[in-house]
């Protein structure tokens, strides 16, 4: 059973300043789980069928902020990234997603889905020894996804992925930067079982659906498919604003994509780009 | 739970801090010559300088892309940056390390910036605690006399523009260097900050600084603590 709707959105800790909650109409579901597990092939599985569904989607990804994108990418290219450096940057990338992406999507009603989410900045952290009483205090600003997903396999799986599908260990996925082992595979199998474990301890306190990720891609995909159905209703997730149980209106600053019939199937959503979203005065 | 680390390092931390125009820069940079001459291996640390994030904050600033809490962030990560890579390193080797600037810059800022007081305190626990914190105290007319009477024009986020405090560049400088320093203010005691009057000259404050420093630290250097000899043998092996 596909966990209930959490209406309205709330934050996890400290209300970002600014954000009046109840303008969030839209929907946030979140695919997590470690590298290499196949969420950005089910990202892009699920986005397309979305979007057959008629519903608007944003989907959006770690370091791919018009502020910190670029900067990260260049930081990981010279492997002097500190820990906490490191996680850091990526929330201050998140921060950017959240504030100039994700809160105006969701304010007009979008569908967002999230290739990782603060659960990936915490593992990634809480596995290189930080303390995790400070990265979560830290990442508290995030909002409570209405599901999150997590993709779970295990290190084996991971391996044949990146043997057959990459070809080659990457340097950060292997927690190269702190030598979890005398080589790269070592050090791969001890980082992202290490990892794993860290997101498994987080999966109850956060709420997480597990999916089982070391299946075939088109089982993978039924599976997450069945679990999102249960929180979106078909082709009505972009919906105006419905009475609240107490008869109050939610206010309404946002605009388009609302309205009584479903959203036509040829909604042509934005790539990632804050500029194209539609964006209240 | 305490601020910051404990320092369990040899080196030793000073650092300084107060509003835009209350003369630390002058005084720290003076203080860290006196070190040299003393024979001390000394190290410095400006807030705001990591080559990592620099690209990234120029890009912010240019084109006014930051909120309370990226632009809260992205000065975490470059002081995160200069911990990691720099000032931690240097601790343990036993230099003295004088940051211009360091956390309480960030706690009063952001907390003008309207961002949680304790999250920003908790952003910054993975800091060390210096072993000495000066805080410039100084009047506000006394500072932005200072700043406004310079050359250098006034930048969009250090007059704290994207609070929209006044369409006036100069007015909305005032108006947010008066309340950051109203933050300062509030954690003189908290902080344990050593009080420099800041509106005596240059010379008194620089003298009161070293009275500190050698009450602190001792007449002679200790034997824990690296010396210019030591870096020199260092850098020549």
């Amino acid at each position: 059973m596909p966990a209930p709707t959490r209406e309205p959105l709330t934050f996890y800790r400290t209300p970002l300043p600014g954000v009046e909650i109840s303008e969030l109409q839209g929907k946030l579901i979140v695919i997590e789980g470690p590298d290499a597990v196949g969420r950005s092939t089910q990202v892009r599985k699920l986005k397309t069928w979305l979007e057959e569904a008629g519903h608007a989607v944003l989907d959006t990804g770690m370091a791919r902020s018009a502020l910190a994108g670029k900067g990260i990418r260049q930081a990981k290219e010279g492997n002097t990234l500190g820990p906490v450096t490191m996680t850091l940057y990526y929330l201050t990338d998140f921060a950017d997603r959240l504030e100039n992406e994700i809160i105006p999507a969701l304010r007009a009603g979008f569908v967002v889905l999230m290739d990782r989410y603060i659960f990936s900045i915490m593992a990634r952290a809480i596995a290189r020894g930080e303390s995790r009483a400070w990265i979560e205090r830290t990442t508290g600003f995030a909002l409570v996804p209405h599901q999150v997903l997590y993709l779970r396999a295990n290190v084996k799986d991971l391996i044949s992925r990146v043997v057959v599908g990459r070809g080659a260990f990457d340097y950060w996925e292997s927690g190269l930067d702190l030598g979890f082992g005398r080589d790269m595979y070592d050090s791969f199998v001890r980082y992202q079982r290490r990892l794993i474990q860290v997101f498994d301890s987080l999966s109850t306190p956060y709420g997480f659906e597990v999916v089982d990720a070391g299946r075939p891609v088109e089982e993978v995909f039924a599976a997450l498919q069945g679990a999102i159905s249960g929180v979106l209703t078909p082709g009505r997730a972009v919906k105006a604003p419905r009475r609240t149980k107490r008869g109050k209106r939610p206010p309404r600053r946002s605009i388009g994509l609302a309205g009584r019939r479903p959203a036509p199937l040829t909604l042509d959503p934005p790539s990632v780009r804050p500029s194209s979203l539609p964006v209240p005065e | 739970m305490p601020q910051f680390l404990p320092k369990r390092f040899n080196g030793r931390l000073i650092v300084v801090e107060g509003i835009d125009g209350s003369g630390k820069s002058t005084q720290i940079s003076l203080l860290a010559q006196w070190l040299r001459l003393r024979g001390y291996a000394v190290a410095f640390s400006e807030w705001n300088s990591s080559p990592l994030v620099r690209e990234t904050t120029r890009r912010g600033k240019r084109k006014e892309m930051f909120t309370p809490t990226s632009f809260s962030l992205i000065h975490a990560t470059d002081f995160a940056d200069r911990l990691e890579r720099y000032i931690l390193p240097l601790l343990k080797a036993g230099a003295v390390v004088c940051a211009d600037r360091y956390a309480y810059t960030a706690f009063a800022r952001d907390a003008v910036r309207g961002v949680d007081p304790a999250w920003v305190r908790n952003l910054y626990r993975f800091a060390i605690k210096p072993d000495l914190a000066f805080y410039f105290k100084v009047p506000l007319e006394v500072a932005l006399g200072r700043i406004l009477g310079g050359r250098n024009a006034l930048k969009y986020y250090e007059a704290g523009m994207d609070l929209g405090l006044s369409r006036n560049i100069e007015e909305s400088f005032r108006i947010f260097q008066g309340r950051i320093l109203v933050q300062y203010e509030a954690m003189i005691e908290e902080m344990g900050f050593h009080v420099i009057d800041a509106t005596k000259s240059i010379e008194k404050q620089q003298r009161e600084m070293r009275r500190i420093v050698l009450r602190e630290f001792g007449r002679t250097r200790p034997p824990e603590v690296l010396g210019m000899e030591g870096m020199i043998a260092r850098a020549d092996a």
